[in-house]
Parts: C-alpha cells; structure tokens; sequence
C-alpha cells in the first residue's frame, strides 16, 4: 500500500507497539496483560509494518522467519515446563528465584519490593506464548500479503 | 516377490551414490558383543531357573492404571530370551558382512539392536500394559527393518502390509488385555495365570479369547493372516533371519504360550489353535514348495512351523506342549542358520533363483556343511534335534485327546513338505552341475558362516544330548505354560513305536515329494494362476477400497465452499443446543425478570445491535468489515463494563486483527466494492440460519446465568494465586501457572493451525525463499 502516511507513521508506531508488547508480557502477572496480549500487539505492529512497507521488508525487521520463531516459543515454553522435573516437581510447577532480596519465603510475594527481582520459569512460559503468538500470527499474515 | 531374486543388499550398496564413509568393522563387533553379554548373563540364570526359582524385578510405572514394569524371568521367558540375544549376536556380525559399505549400515545396526531390546522387553515383561508396549515395538522396528531398502516401492509396500497387519491385531490385542485385566481383576501375568479357572467361567471370556487370538494370529501369521510374512522377505537377508524366522514372528506364539494357563483348556481354546494352525502348516508347506526363490521357500516354512506351534499349543496334553517347546528351539537353530545360509548364498553368487544354483559346495565348503547339518535336522534325521522334535511332535499328536487323527495327518504331511523343502534347499544349490551364475561363487567371510555353522552344530550336539535340552529348557518351559510343575525327558531312541513309523513314513513321503517337487511346482504354479483371489491380491483390493471410500466421502464433506461449511456447521450447533435445551428443559430455567443492566451496558447493546443489522443489510464489503469491528469492539467494551480487563483487551486486540487480516484479503479481491449478492432465497436462509443460532446460544447463555453459581474454584484461585504462584492477575496466572498445561496445548494448536493454513496457502510449494 503506497501511502506516505502510514508509511511515516509506522516507523514511530511499531516501535511504540513493540515496546508496549513487552512491558504487557512483563507486567502479566499482577496486572492485566500477559504473553497472549503482548503476541498479539506486536504481531499487530510487525503486520502493520508489513502493510505500509511490504512483507519483504518486515520479514527482513523481524530478521527470522515467523514460522521459527513460533517453534522457538512452543520448545521455549515446553521446556519451561519440563524443568520442574529437575526440581523433583510435578510437571509445569512455577519454579521462582528472587533475586537480590533476602531469601525469606513466604510472605507477600510477587512485588518485587522485599523479596528482590523475582524470575520464574513461569515468565519463560509467557515468554514462549508470546513468541508463538507472535509466531503464528505473523506466518498467517505474511503468507496471505504475499499470496493473493 | 518371486522375481526378486538377486541380492538386494548389493543392490542397495551400489544404488545409494552415497559419499558417507563405510562404518569401520569393529563397530559391527561392538553391536554383536551387547547380545553376546546379554546372553551369557541370561544363560548364567539357566541353571536357578531351571531349578524352579523365577527371577522377578517390578518398577511402578503408572501407578494409578495399575501399570507395572515388572518383569518375570522363567523356563519360558528364559529360553526365548536367550534365542533373541544370541541369535541376535550372530546376526548383528552377519550383518556387518553382508551390508558391507552400505552407507546406512549404521542405522541398520540400530534398528536391529532396537528391535532386539523391544523383543526381550516382549517375552520378560510381567504386566499385560508392559508387555503390550514391547509388542507394539516390535511391529514397528519391524516396519523399519522391511522397508529398510526404502528406495524400492516393494519394500515400502511390504513394510506398510506388515504394519498394517500387524498393528491391526495389536489394536485387537490391546482391548483383549485390557478384558483379560479386568476379567481377572490384575494386569499382572503371574497372578493372571493363576487364576485361570476364574478366567474360563468369565462372561467375558469369549470375547477375550476372540481378541487376543487376533493379535496373536496376525503376529504369527496365521492363515488368513500369513500373506504378510513371506512379503516381509523384501527385509535384507539377516533381518528376515532374525524377525521373520527366529524371533518376531514367534511373539504370538509366545503370547499363547504365556496364557495358557490362563486361557486354554476350552473347546473353543482347542478348536480354534488346532483348526487355524492346522490349515496354516499344510497350506503353507504347500504354498512352500510353489517357490522358487530360496528365501521365499524358507519364509513358507517358517508360517508352516508357526501354524505347526500354534496347532501343538492348542493342546493340554504334556507331551503335546513338550513337542511345541522341543520344535520352537529346534526351528530356531535350523532356520536362523538356513537364512543365514540363503543370505551366504545370495550374496556371493548373486542370485538365489533355485534354477540358477547348484555345485557350489566346492567353492563354499563350509557353507555346504553348514547347511547340511541345518537341513539334516530340518528334516528330522538322527541323531539331529530335529529328530526328537519331530518324535516328540507325533507323540504329542496322538495324545491330543479331541482330533489326534487331524493333528497327526496334518504334522505328517507338513513334515513330510519339510524333508522335500530341506532337501531343495541344502541340496539343489550345493551339489549337482554349477550353472553360470551372475558372480564367481567363492567361501564367504568367517564373520558371515561362524553364525549358521554355530547353529547347526547346536542342533546335533543338542541332539546327542538330549537330555541335557530337556532339563534345562523344554521342561522349566512346559512347566511355565501349563502353570503346574511337570516332568520332561527327551531320548534319542523310544523304541520301535508308532511315532517312528510315522517318521519312516515321512522320510518316503519326503524323499517322493522331492523327487517329483519340479513338476509339483509347476503344477501348483498352474493351480494358483487360476486361483480367482489370493491372500495378498485382496489385501490389495481391500487398501484399494479404503481409498476409494476416503475418497468419495471426502468429496461429499469437503466441497471446498466455505458458505457450505459455516452453513452446516451453524445449523448443526443451533440444532445440537435446541436439542440439549429440550433434554435438560428440568435443569435449565430461564430467568424471570430481565437482567439488571447500566444504561451503559445498555447502549453497549445498542451499539452492536447496530453493527451486526449494518454487517447484514450493507452491500459494500468494506462497510461489512468495519461494521463487523463495530460489533467486536462493543462486546471487548461490555467486558470492561463487567470487569474483566484481560478479556476486553484480548477481544480488542483479535478485533483489530480480523479486520487487518480481512482488509488484507479483500482488497486484492476481484471485485472488491461489493457483497457478492446471492439469490433472495439465500439471503433469507442465512438469515433464518443466524437468527435461529443466535436466539438458542442467548437462551442458553440466560439459562446458565441463572442457575446458582458454584464459587469454589474461582474462590480457590482467589486464595492461592498470590501466597503460591506470587501474582495477583487471576487470569494470567491461571494460564501460565495453575493450567499450564492447557495453555501449552493451546499455544501448540495455535502453531500447528498456523503451520497448516500456511501449507494451504503455499499449495505444496515447499519453504521456499519468501517472494
């Protein structure tokens, strides 16, 4: 689609869109958002970009083929669950690291404020359902750009 | 099958253009010394076991199904297991031979020790689930072997009749074990087969029976099921040696074997064993003698030894069972070394055509001897231990108290076949005038003969020591299958009773049937031309029919009109809800009053009333879509209303993508600006359609609102999200955390629908490099 607008106007968006994707998938936990809604904000900036300046040139943004980056997700995420097996738990059981704070458990967790930076299998989880999302979506939404 | 007589090995050698280099030799002697400890540590149990002292080992593995790995070493599991690693090492060195410089001799390495592993996990395994899980091994690393030469469309076709026949017995098998657990309330073997008379009283015994013969009848291929078998030879030679002779193909032998106790000792356990492996040993001798290609020959023979064992275990008479245990070791020893032989063969002159062999015992004399002594006890002479076997086997026929007559006209007729066959085999290619062959015949390599010589000697020294074959394996083997302890001796010499003289008449039988088997061959070769269908050619048939049908109801469901689609599928669920409503009208009420709604909430409706009348009445495509967003925006902003952000946001954000997904595709569409108007009479059908889902989803929807509201897991996930998964969004945590699970198999389908219509859109054209 030749319009100077949208093309100018992308370039400022995406990048808003991108970086609004990431503090939803970040913030998931304890306020709405999550790694469904970040996928799809930037699948929505990336699909963007590919309508105002080709899919050429977002595959080239994206740097990797959407197709892997969903696969990527899905073994990211699978492997996030696996990983409580080498914890000795059930499989897909969170396992939490908060770092920085003192290692007192229990508590009012998940602020961050006096347990230090908390990481968890479960965001390597959410990470992998953005990138499938973000994935999946692209891969429908190149190859229809393309095809028709 | 029987123009295929050249040596496919070679073939496969010089077809793949392969650069890989050659596997070095020792990793062949690497793969041949796993079974060879494996089977000195099993014969270090030879002698507790057949001192009556089982060994057991038992693992949970799926506790709440009852699923065990437990594992029973006896007299019967023993001697298999033994048969399975050491003919398994012979093979393994064989094989390093014979597919010498084959660029996949590696993967052939790991398919036959995989195969090997399954096959013991088959015969030691103690829990029906377990022992299931091997079997269903087996098949499918037999798949593997078979079409092991995958560039040749026969094996392929071979590979997937095997499969198929097979792995339709095992689905039989599967419910039959499950009935038989339930039945007997355990799916542990040892407690199953002591509870045997339980069994036999069962309402489900019928059916068990019924299915579990199944799956023993397609593994040991029987007759109507033994067409499979012989296409199986397309496997390379040491393959076809080990699965399709000495050990796979014995696995529903083995199943009979292992649940007799259980199951035998009924009329219809007697008829049906005697009739089906009867008919098995005497159509197959037959069809034996029919061939011309060695491999084929031998591949017939083995269907008769299996139809033979299955007729003998039929039985509840000692002697009878004694004669299938004594054949089953006797069989293996002879026909392992005898494929072996025909691989020798095969591989060194080129051929294994019967016309076009003969005179090579001079250029391979200790393949010659090998094969003599192999055939020698094939066909039952002293002092071989194929002639106790065959003793033995008319002993046992005439002690089966319901058709001995049958059983013994049937074994002498087959065993005469046998003489014939090992007099075609060992003699024809080794003695006679050489014809010119595709090679010069020359000795083959130790790695190739120590095998089958090892084997054939192991026939006679078990034959001159009998009673040592009896202590330590035919009788702890008797004892497992009938489930009581028992006494067994073998001897050499019984006097002069009736089994010798129907030996003698055996060997006059057989020496007849050779002397006139070249104008017999033509004779059935005649016979079968006119035969109106085979075995094989309506398992072709069959195939064809399915395909035919798939075909046919894939054009009635899938006429490629998505109006089609979304109309069946509308109607359907409108139908499938109005109909449950009316089932279930005691349980769902619908509520007397109208919801209390803002008058927000009530413009919210407003506003999609408005969108989805403008979708429908407009005749500009790109008013639709917009129209269509209108409709998704207001219900994100009715979740918003309701307090339920995560939703709202989601709905807004798959809205927005529908319409850029939809914007997309409809503005490179011919024709753009409008609707495609269909008929008035379509239009109203749609609209009858639409309207009537959507008033039976809202009086679904009412009605389930009204019911009370049980709170208990929401008010779970209320308490436990912060303190044990440290978040506060219900929502988020519950998919990433609480349900994983699910979400990871969402995030699958999502990337698996992805993947799919991605295929779609690229026609097949592959991942190529974008446009």
């Amino acid at each position: 689609m030749n319009s100077l607008i949208l093309g100018a106007a992308t370039r400022v968006l995406v990048a808003l869109l991108l970086l609004f994707s990431v503090y939803m998938l970040l913030r998931g936990h304890n306020q709405p958002g999550g790694g469904f809604i970040g996928g799809l904000i930037a699948a929505i900036g990336f699909a963007l970009y590919a309508i105002a300046q080709g899919t050429a040139a977002a595959r080239a943004a994206l740097r990797i083929d959407p197709r892997d980056l969903g696969l990527i997700g899905l073994a990211l995420a699978l492997l996030a669950g696996l990983s409580a097996a080498l914890f000795g738990d059930p499989l897909f059981t969170g396992q939490w690291w908060f770092l920085g704070g003192d290692s007192g458990g229990g508590g009012d967790g998940g602020d961050g404020g006096d347990k230090g930076l908390p990481l968890s299998s479960v965001l390597v989880f959410d990470i992998g359902v953005y990138l499938v999302v973000v994935g999946a979506v692209l891969t429908l939404v190149f190859a229809l750009e393309e095809e028709i | 099958m029987r123009d295929q007589g050249s040596g496919e090995g070679l073939d496969a050698a010089a077809g793949h253009g392969d650069a890989r280099p050659a596997l070095p030799v020792w990793i062949g002697w690497l793969a041949a010394s796993v079974p060879a400890v494996l089977a000195l540590l099993f014969a270090g149990q030879v002698p507790a076991v057949a001192g009556g002292e089982p060994l057991r080992l038992s693992v949970d593995w799926v506790p709440s199904l009852e699923v065990r790995l437990s594992f029973l070493l006896d007299g019967l599991s023993l001697t298999f297991a033994l048969l399975i690693s050491g003919i398994g090492a012979f093979v393994l060195l064989y094989s390093g031979a014979y597919l010498g410089g084959h660029p996949q001799l590696g993967r052939y390495y790991l398919y036959l020790l995989t195969f090997m592993a399954a096959m013991l996990g088959l015969v030691l395994a103690d829990n029906l689930i377990t022992l299931f899980v091997f079997w269903e091994l087996t098949t499918l690393t037999s798949y593997l072997l078979v079409g092991f030469d995958h560039a040749s469309a026969k094996a392929r076709r071979a590979a997937l009749q095997a499969l198929l026949v097979t792995g339709a017995g095992g689905l039989a098998l599967l419910a039959g074990l499950i009935l038989l657990g339930v039945a007997a309330g355990s799916f542990e073997i040892s407690e199953i087969v002591a509870s045997g008379d339980l069994l036999r009283e069962h309402s489900l015994y019928l059916p068990i029976l019924v299915l579990v013969l199944l799956g023993a009848f397609t593994k040991s291929a029987q007759v109507p099921f033994h067409f499979w078998l012989p296409n199986a030879m397309a496997a390379p030679t040491p393959g076809s040696a080990y699965l399709h002779s000495a050990t796979m193909v014995k696995a529903g032998i083995y199943l009979l074997a292992r649940l007799h106790p259980a199951l035998s000792g009924t009329e219809a356990w007697i008829w049906s064993l005697t009739i089906f492996g009867a008919v098995t040993a005497v159509w197959a001798s037959v069809l034996a003698l029919r061939q011309t290609d060695l491999k084929l020959v031998l591949a017939y023979t083995t269907v008769m030894a299996l139809g033979t064992l299955t007729m003998f275990l039929g039985a509840e008479a000692t002697v009878a069972v004694a004669a299938a245990m004594t054949f089953l070791i006797v069989h293996s020893f002879y026909k392992a070394a005898l494929f072996l032989i025909v691989g020798i063969v095969d591989h060194r002159t080129g051929t294994r055509e019967l016309g076009r062999l003969g005179g090579l015992a001079r250029a391979m004399p200790v393949t010659a001897a090998a094969a003599a002594l192999a055939a020698f006890s094939m066909a039952g002479f002293p002092p071989f231990l194929g002639f106790i076997g065959k003793e033995l086997k008319y002993e046992g026929a005439l002690a089966i108290a319901s058709e001995p007559l049958l059983v013994a006209s049937a074994a002498v007729l087959a065993n005469a076949l046998m003489v014939a066959v090992a007099a075609i085999v060992a003699v024809r290619p080794f003695f006679g005038p050489r014809p010119a062959m595709p090679k010069p015949p020359r000795e083959a390599s130790l790695r190739m003969w120590i095998g089958p010589l090892f084997l054939a000697v192991l026939g006679l020294s078990f034959g001159l020591a009998p009673s040592l074959l009896a202590d330590l394996f035919v009788q702890p083997g008797v004892t497992a299958i009938l489930g009581r302890p028992e006494e067994v001796k073998l001897a050499l010499w019984h006097g002069i009773n009736l089994p010798l003289m129907l030996s003698l008449l055996t060997f006059a039988l057989g020496v007849g049937i050779y002397a006139v088997h070249q104008r017999l061959r033509a004779a059935l070769a005649a016979a079968e031309a006119r035969l109106p269908l085979t075995a094989d050619r309506a398992w072709d048939r069959l195939l064809d029919g399915l395909k035919t049908l798939a075909a046919v109801q894939t054009r009635v469901l899938q006429n490629g009109r998505l109006t089609n689609y979304l109309l069946v599928v509308f109607v359907t669920l409108a139908l499938a809800l109005a109909g449950s409503f009316l089932v279930f009208r005691d349980a769902l009420q619908l509520p007397a009053a109208a919801p209390g709604l803002l008058p927000r909430e009530w413009g919210l409706l407003g506003l999609i009333a408005a969108g989805a009348l403008l979708a429908a009445g407009t005749r500009s495509r790109l008013a639709a879509i917009s129209a269509l967003g209108v409709v998704g925006v207001g219900i994100a902003l009715l979740f918003v209303s309701f307090g339920a952000p995560d939703l709202a946001i989601t709905q807004l954000l798959v809205e927005t993508l529908v319409v850029i997904l939809l914007a997309v595709l409809m503005v490179r569409l011919p024709g753009f600006g409008a609707v495609a108007s269909g008929g008035v009479w379509t239009r109203r059908r749609d609209a009858v359609v639409a309207l009537a889902l959507g008033a039976v989803v809202t009086a679904v929807l009412l009605a389930v609102v009204a019911a009370p509201f049980d709170r208990d897991v929401t008010a779970f996930f209320e308490a436990a999200s912060l303190p044990e998964a440290f978040g506060r969004n219900i929502v988020n945590v519950i998919l990433v955390d609480f349900r994983a699970l699910d979400t990871f198999g969402e995030v699958a389908v999502v990337m698996v629908a992805a993947l799919s219509a991605f295929a779609l859109l690229r026609g097949g054209a592959g991942r190529g490099a974008p446009k």
